[in-house]
């Protein structure tokens, strides 16, 4: 069985968030981590591999110090790391994005591709299915369990207040959440064979039936008109009053607000 | 020259420090408050092969180097003393001397389980009547066809009851030299936990490293296959100074982590401790202090990183490791200390970490050769 992995390198929130004149992200000059949700689908395609055997290929597309996140993914088990990096694929929105990556697994076989729920930068949720539209596959999204059984999966689709089971043949892709498992961590011996190993590097010629048209910042239609870090609000109003002055506190501060 | 850590080191000081913070820093108080061996930290350390890192792969280690080894011990005790001189003691003292002196079978039957942490290790040389001067000791072994009989007891053991395998330095014969002087030849031997006649003593109530599991060692007709010796007969000195050499590296890691750990909280408390209306980390004393104290860290690191890249490269690294442990336990103790003044009263309550920092810090500048030892080390180099 072969398992394909898209894994994401974004800013650790931790360190503070950085922005291209562009309105982009400034990913080299943040503090980076794994994508959560991706490595909760590494976790799960590293579990399917050793309870049925499989091997896992992780694929990032970014920057080449994306490299760090696959030597990541191999140091907990991952067999194999491709990275898709060119600058004609910089400043891709999510349309752009799956192109690219739908590019680069056509050049793999898989039974199994898993991707995260969404990234924790951009928070769309929107890469992953898209892939899965790519390459004419069926897509089950949030998932928060999953089962191989012989050449189907049995998932656990979360909604906010119950879960759906499905079965589906595979090739099929799967989007995971973060509460799927609890990923491993790396051991020393992992890592240094990770780095013992070598990353195969894919730039746009690599990339199989896609058009130029569809890549990169020009080719992708979100375009950002301005982003910025968390807007830190002011401290507030504290107001002690009982129920009938705070009800009319409340509805005085609505109309003056025009919210009522 | 280079003082930058190459990627996979980077990599490996991230995961020690992500165990460190999520598995091991929640139970540091407790682990010194109730004085009981950290079990299921130690499990998942051998789940993740902490206990085998610089072991070659095909003796169930991890085949990273002296370096990664040392960043290990560091980031663990940074939260925990405790947890980090579990795995230097297991590593440093009872690991690394069969792998330099044990015959293919003795790596075979003891460094595989040892590194791949289903077993733990310990080492025993220090006795009541011996502590610096090793000539002191009185354990004696004895061959009585194939088996070697042990008589004597060994104190202030590291790992000592929770551990599976022991290295054990006991007298094997004493000679007399010309001017009638007597010499203890001393041998060392690898002694499995359920040896008939092997047993042990209390167990040690210390101001720090509360958690470690330190007992006397009592050996009454212990009797061991004759070929667990370990090394030549009567060369068991040198392979127990050459083993504190390395043990010392893991110890000064032990010191270092300690001191970082210190100036981390003492970093962040100042900047939230308000007196006359202000922080005290804008108060130029506090600044100061915690600019002396990371620029004697760094100056620690150093050396320690230093003598760990002199155990992957040389044959004979005693000063080097004598350097490291001596100016990372006293960099420890100094900056611990310092940094319970910063806290004030909150420094000198349980609750808070420093208080228990400053009391694991006062162990690394005793065991594995007291700074007084280091001192005569370097200073024997220097003079030879």
């Amino acid at each position: 069985m072969k398992i394909v992995v898209c894994v994401k390198q974004v800013p650790d929130t931790k360190g503070g968030v950085q922005f291209n004149p562009d309105g982009t992200l400034n990913r080299a000059a943040m503090l980076t981590i794994m994508n959560p949700d991706d490595k909760a689908g590494l976790e799960a395609a590293l579990r399917i591999k050793e309870e049925n055997g499989a091997e896992v290929t992780v694929v990032t597309m970014g920057l080449p110090k994306a490299d760090e996140v696959l030597r990541e993914a191999m140091a907990m088990g991952a067999d194999k790391g491709i990275l898709v990096t060119d600058r004609v694929l910089g400043g891709a929105d999510t349309w752009a994005t799956s192109t690219t990556l739908a590019g680069a697994i056509r050049n793999l076989e898989y039974d199994l591709i898993i991707t995260g729920r969404q990234a924790i930068d951009g928070d769309t949720a929107q890469v992953g299915p898209q892939i899965a539209e790519h390459l004419g596959l069926p897509v089950i999204s949030y998932a928060q369990n999953i089962k191989v059984d012989g050449d189907a999966v049995v998932i656990e689709r979360q909604y906010e207040d119950r879960y759906h089971e499905l079965k589906v043949t595979m090739p099929c892709l799967i989007t995971a959440l973060s509460e799927l498992n609890e990923p491993r961590y790396m051991t020393p011996g992992g890592i240094f064979d990770a780095y013992e190993k070598d990353v195969t590097v894919w730039g746009r010629p690599d990339l199989k039936d896609v058009d130029d048209a569809n890549l990169g910042l020009k080719g992708s239609p979100t375009k950002i008109a301005k982003a910025s870090d968390k807007v830190r609000k002011g401290a507030g109003e504290k107001v002690v009053l009982d129920t009938d002055e705070a009800v009319a506190y409340l509805m005085g501060k609505f109309k003056e607000k025009h919210i009522i | 020259m280079d003082f930058g850590l190459d990627k996979k080191h980077e990599m490996a000081r991230s995961l020690f420090r992500e165990f460190a913070e999520n598995e091991v820093k929640p139970l540091a108080q407790e682990v010194d408050e109730t004085e009981e061996f950290p079990v299921e930290t130690v499990k998942k350390m051998q789940k993740l092969g902490f206990l085998g890192i610089p072991v070659p792969k095909e003796y169930g280690g991890q085949g990273c180097d002296p370096l990664t080894y040392v960043m290990c011990v560091e980031e663990l005790s940074k939260v925990c003393g405790t947890t980090g001189v579990i795995v230097s003691a297991h590593t440093s003292l009872c690991i690394d001397p069969i792998l330099t002196y044990g015959t293919e079978e003795q790596k075979q039957k003891y460094v595989k389980p040892l590194a791949t942490g289903e077993k733990l290790g310990a080492f025993a040389l220090t006795e009541p009547g011996a502590g610096t001067d090793a000539q002191g000791a009185q354990t004696k072994a004895v061959l009585d066809g194939d088996e070697w009989i042990l008589n004597g007891s060994k104190c202030f053991i590291t790992n000592g009851k929770v551990a599976d395998v022991y290295i054990v330095i006991a007298i094997t014969s004493v000679v007399t030299d010309k001017r009638g002087r007597k010499k203890k030849n001393f041998s060392a031997f690898i002694v499995d936990k359920d040896a008939p006649g092997f047993s042990f003593g209390t167990k040690e109530k210390k101001m720090g490293i509360r958690g470690s599991s330190t007992y006397e060692l009592i050996f009454e007709d212990c009797r061991i296959p004759k070929e667990n010796l370990l090394g030549p007969e009567g060369k068991g000195f040198p392979i127990a100074m050459h083993t504190l050499d390395g043990g010392r590296i893991g110890i000064a890691a032990q010191a270092l982590g300690i001191a970082e750990g210190a100036l981390d909280r003492a970093v962040a408390y100042t900047k939230e401790r308000k007196q006359f209306g202000r922080s005290i980390a804008q108060q130029q004393n506090t600044q100061f202090k915690l600019a002396d104290m990371a620029a004697r860290i760094e100056a620690a690191q150093l050396l320690v990183y230093k003598a760990a890249m002199a155990k992957a490269t040389q044959k004979v690294y005693s000063v080097e490791a004598a350097k490291a442990k001596l100016f990372a336990a006293e960099t420890a103790m100094a900056v611990t200390t310092e940094v319970v003044q910063l806290f004030g009263g909150y420094g000198y309550i349980r609750e808070y970490d420093v208080e228990r920092m400053m009391r694991d810090a006062k162990i690394t500048e005793i065991y594995e050769g007291t700074s007084e030892v280091q001192r005569m080390v370097i200073s024997g180099a220097l003079l030879k």
